[in-house]
């Protein structure tokens, strides 16, 4: 199966990744040879195969449902690029 | 009195503890050496002023039942370091000041140890030679224009040029053992679920495991058992008795089996690999140890499997870098449009490729031909591993199938490039330990590894295995410091 410059385009836009032509192009190349590698795994037949999900075989813990941090508004506001000192501050979305 | 630089870990601990040397002394000796050596780029951030006052206070009030009293690390920046910048080696996170500690670096704080400094690696850990970090190459001590390998990079090439007696890195699919190998040093990646994955940057949840980089294996038993914890932080991590690796490690390894699997013996591998690999079954056999023929039919399959999970999971990951919350934001025209150009701008070329090979192989279609698949072929790959135990206590195999590479030799050819991973990524998949010792030289005078592979929780095994073969292997390398004249 090959990846067009269509569909690279459409990944990137997956992505939230913009790109432009000539980087586009540049990934075709690129994912193709990478996905050419990775067809070697259709020879194999896995029909009866169960998926491996997860390597730890055990059923995820359920915690307290208690509050552990408290007041940490600052810290959690510190390394925001933009904010007012209550909010995260975003590009306008609703008009 | 012998150089302090050319302690191990281990006889430093012991010369603090009898008082021989302070904490001080340590920690002025490892900064002096590390400012004189910028020209490796294997740090990102430099401490060097807060260590000096830790280990003054270290000194005023010493602690010597901790298990690393006041010995200063430099530690791969994947590690959140609170109050300390934390990148990645991304411009996403450029400015990233962590609020909270990663639990394994709050081990070794616990312990007594002091932080010297954050140490470069491939950018949110994705490469094997530390090309992509948006800080710039590392360069190997071991010569000019040579790479360290990857991820943990910058973690190498600090502790093979005597930067910091010890370090920690992250290990995905190979990111501690292959630059361990090129160094020659030690590095062990511990079983999925020992070392907890709480304050790491995130790469591929499914894979990542911290562990220790040291000199010897003394050291990095030592480390380990200080890294290794129980954590109810991070939801994978194991509730499993960790024996005292430390106090535990002995050379009695007669009567173990150990594995040689034939699949391993790859094409165009150079023979001074294949007579690295044979060694290392004489100096096995020397110790009391059975070698027995094994096969892993699958291991061809765990590359490009790896290719499919390991992006996937990172796509995933990833995905949190929006420019919203923290991290790097590039203006845009509405929200959608702010998103896409920080991406664009703020992650490197191969964390992009890799996020949309994730994209791609998780995308509505695909996600059956691709991603399941790749999950069942994991479940191959790791039932190969599983019968092989039924027959072997461990397994032996080289680190890498070629030594440190020169820089800009593969960065243009992403699958040679991941080609390097091919001894290391089954092991993640499988969630398995591993351990790379320095076992020999190639032509050019560059290290070169073995790779023992144990059980599930069988960390001990593999460290007794690797302390009874250094012995035996003597590894001895002389970097002559060329990057300081």
């Amino acid at each position: 199966m090959t990846i067009d410059l269509k569909t690279v385009k459409h990944i990137s836009k997956l992505s939230r990744i913009s790109i432009d032509d000539q980087k586009a192009k540049k990934l075709e190349k690129d994912l193709n040879s990478i996905f050419k590698w990775i067809e070697q795994l259709n020879q194999l037949n896995t029909d009866k195969v169960e998926p491996l999900t997860s390597i730890a075989e055990t059923t995820l813990r359920l915690r307290k449902d208690q509050i552990e941090s408290k007041n940490i508004r600052e810290d959690i506001l510190k390394n925001s690029p933009k904010d007012n000192k209550d909010y995260f501050v975003v590009p306008k979305v609703v008009e | 009195m012998t150089n302090l630089l050319d302690l191990s870990l281990v006889q430093l601990v012991n010369r603090i503890k009898s008082k021989d040397i302070s904490s001080k002394e340590v920690t002025v000796t490892y900064v002096e050496r590390s400012k004189k050596s910028k020209k490796l780029n294997s740090y990102i951030e430099e401490t060097f002023e807060s260590a000096f006052k830790q280990s003054e206070k270290f000194d005023m009030k010493p602690d010597f039942n901790k298990k690393l009293p006041g010995i200063p690390f430099a530690i791969k920046d994947l590690f959140c370091t609170k109050n300390v910048k934390t990148t990645a080696s991304s411009k996403m996170l450029e400015n990233f000041i962590p609020t909270y500690e990663s639990t394994v670096t709050q081990n070794l704080w616990n312990e007594g140890a002091i932080l010297l400094g954050k140490l470069n690696c491939d950018e949110f850990a994705m490469g094997s030679s530390n090309e992509t970090s948006n800080f710039g190459n590392v360069i190997s001590p071991i010569d000019d224009n040579l790479v360290p390998g990857g991820s943990s990079g910058g973690s190498a090439s600090a502790l093979a040029a005597k930067l910091t007696p010890a370090t920690i890195g992250t290990d995905t699919g190979g990111s501690i053992r292959q630059p361990a190998s090129f160094t020659g040093t030690v590095g062990l990646k511990p079983t999925y679920g020992s070392c907890s994955r709480y304050g790491i940057v995130a790469f591929a949840s499914s894979l990542d495991q911290a562990g220790p980089m040291t000199r010897d294996v003394k050291d990095c038993a030592l480390l380990l058992e200080v890294m290794s914890s129980f954590d109810p932080k991070d939801s994978t991590s194991i509730n499993f008795k960790r024996p005292n690796y430390f106090s535990d490690l002995n050379k009695n390894i007669k009567g173990k089996k150990i594995g040689i699997p034939k699949e391993y013996r790859v094409d165009g591998m150079p023979s001074e690999i294949e007579k690295l690999w044979e060694n290392g079954k004489e100096y096995l056999k020397d110790c009391g140890a059975e070698i027995i023929d094994i096969s892993l039919p699958h291991t061809n399959y765990a590359l490009p499997t790896y290719y499919i999970v390991a992006p996937a999971e990172a796509s995933s990951n990833l995905a949190r870098y929006d420019g919203v919350k923290y991290g790097f934001r590039a203006d845009g025209e509405n929200l959608i449009d702010m998103y896409e150009k920080t991406r664009s701008q703020g992650f490197g070329d191969e964390v992009k490729r890799r996020i949309m090979i994730g994209t791609y192989v998780l995308s509505s279609g695909y996600y059956d031909a691709y991603y399941l698949k790749a999950q069942k072929v994991r479940k191959l790959i790791k039932n190969d591993f599983d019968d092989a135990f039924n027959k072997v206590d461990a397994i032996l195999t080289p680190s890498t199938p070629s030594s440190a590479f020169k820089i800009g030799d593969k960065s243009n050819d992403p699958v040679s490039m991941y080609l390097n991973d091919i001894f290391t990524v089954p092991v993640n998949l499988a969630g398995l330990p591993g351990i790379s010792i320095p076992a020999g030289l190639d032509k050019n005078n560059y290290p070169l590894g073995l790779q023992i592979i144990g059980k599930p929780f069988d960390e001990q095994g593999i460290l007794d295995i690797a302390y009874s073969m250094e012995e035996k292997i003597n590894f001895k390398l002389d970097i002559n410091d060329w990057w300081m004249k």
